[in-house]
């Protein structure tokens, strides 16, 4: 497992498309650039989307954990816009 | 201060925008914008913008809701006949967006009351949807006066033309036409008529700017007069010179005090 250490945490898998990305855009906002967001999300259309729309915004996908749950663990690192 | 699960839903499409976001939605949340006018033009403006989640709108005008107005003012509705303009326009942004507060001033723009109203909630920017020429000078006059920017627009028959006015970046509608044409010169849509839909894509259009501004996103339509002709389905944009000696932003202008031009003879209200 990873020792990555999250400066923010948001939990995305109680919500659908786009307030996913959304809520996630939210809390990766507060966060000053080259801090870490740790966004919880589900396996599927989430994690098929948000990370590469957080990736188009500038920021950077540093790890993904997979819980075999269906759900899994992103580590996103805030870029300068 | 930080969204509401529903303002997350309901300014959604906005804040997945790269140029909106989270900042840009609290930006427009905090803004505030004042509509001269709740007709053809105001009526989709104050709509959008209340869509938007703008947080303070205000409206000026002094008149009632008439059937005939229900062709493209799409504020108001058939209930509303009879009721102050600026009250139906209010119960419908209350309708559409709580997030809004409406300010409501019925009253028609005079020299002696603009400044007043503009400094009332000092307003970021400033939309002319009125329909005749002392008001479109008196409106420009008082925001070079006050220095705020603003959306001027015009629309008759299948014809609209805007442009907007920022402070110190171009030029203002006293630069591009001097003086209010004489009083009857020129036909008023109650005479001369207009396509319902014209205020809905001009009016739509002084939205845009507005949020544009607020933002601070894009290219405005400063120096430049937009033209639509519905007709032949042709937009054309004119380069606008600043003018030197404009009298009322020029060098050295003349107009310090606002200008009650007299109006149309048939727009004259017997009461």
């Amino acid at each position: 497992m990873s020792a990555i250490k999250a400066n923010s945490y948001v939990d995305i898998t109680d919500v659908l498309c786009p307030i996913t990305f959304v809520k996630a855009k939210v809390a990766i906002e507060e966060l000053e650039d080259g801090q870490i967001l740790e966004i919880k999300m589900n396996g599927g259309e989430p994690l098929n989307n948000v990370p590469r729309s957080l990736k188009d915004e500038g920021h950077k996908v540093v790890q993904v954990e997979d819980h075999g749950n269906g759900t899994y663990t992103v580590f996103v690192k805030k870029g300068d816009l | 201060m930080s969204f509401t699960n529903d303002q997350l839903e309901r300014y959604s499409r906005h804040i997945i925008l790269k140029e909106v976001g989270v900042k840009g939605q609290k930006k427009l949340l905090k803004s505030k914008v004042l509509i001269i006018g709740t007709g053809g033009l105001g009526a989709p403006a104050a709509m959008f913008l209340a869509a938007a989640g703008v947080g303070t709108i205000g409206l000026v005008d002094s008149d009632n809701v008439e059937l005939s107005n229900l062709q493209r003012q799409i504020i108001h509705l058939t209930k509303d006949v009879g009721k102050p303009k600026v009250v139906s326009g209010q119960e419908t942004i209350n309708e559409m967006n709580p997030d809004v507060n409406v300010v409501t001033y019925q009253e028609w723009v005079s020299s002696a009351n603009i400044i007043g109203i503009i400094k009332d909630q000092d307003y970021d920017f400033i939309i002319d949807g009125t329909d005749n020429f002392p008001a479109k000078f008196l409106i420009n006059d008082a925001c070079v006066l006050t220095e705020k920017p603003f959306s001027h627009a015009g629309i008759i028959r299948f014809h609209g033309q805007t442009m907007t006015y920022v402070p110190g970046q171009g030029p203002c509608y006293r630069c591009i036409f001097k003086n209010p044409p004489p009083p009857d010169a020129v036909p008023t849509c109650k005479q001369a008529g207009v396509l319902g839909v014209m205020g809905g894509i001009i009016g739509t259009i002084q939205a845009t700017e507005a949020i544009k501004y607020v933002l601070g996103i894009g290219e405005l339509l400063t120096g430049q007069l937009l033209t639509y002709d519905a007709l032949d389905m042709d937009f054309r944009k004119i380069k606008l010179p600043l003018v030197k000696d404009c009298p009322v932003c020029g060098e050295s202008a003349k107009i310090k005090e606002l200008i009650d031009y007299e109006g149309a003879v048939c727009e004259l209200k017997q009461n």
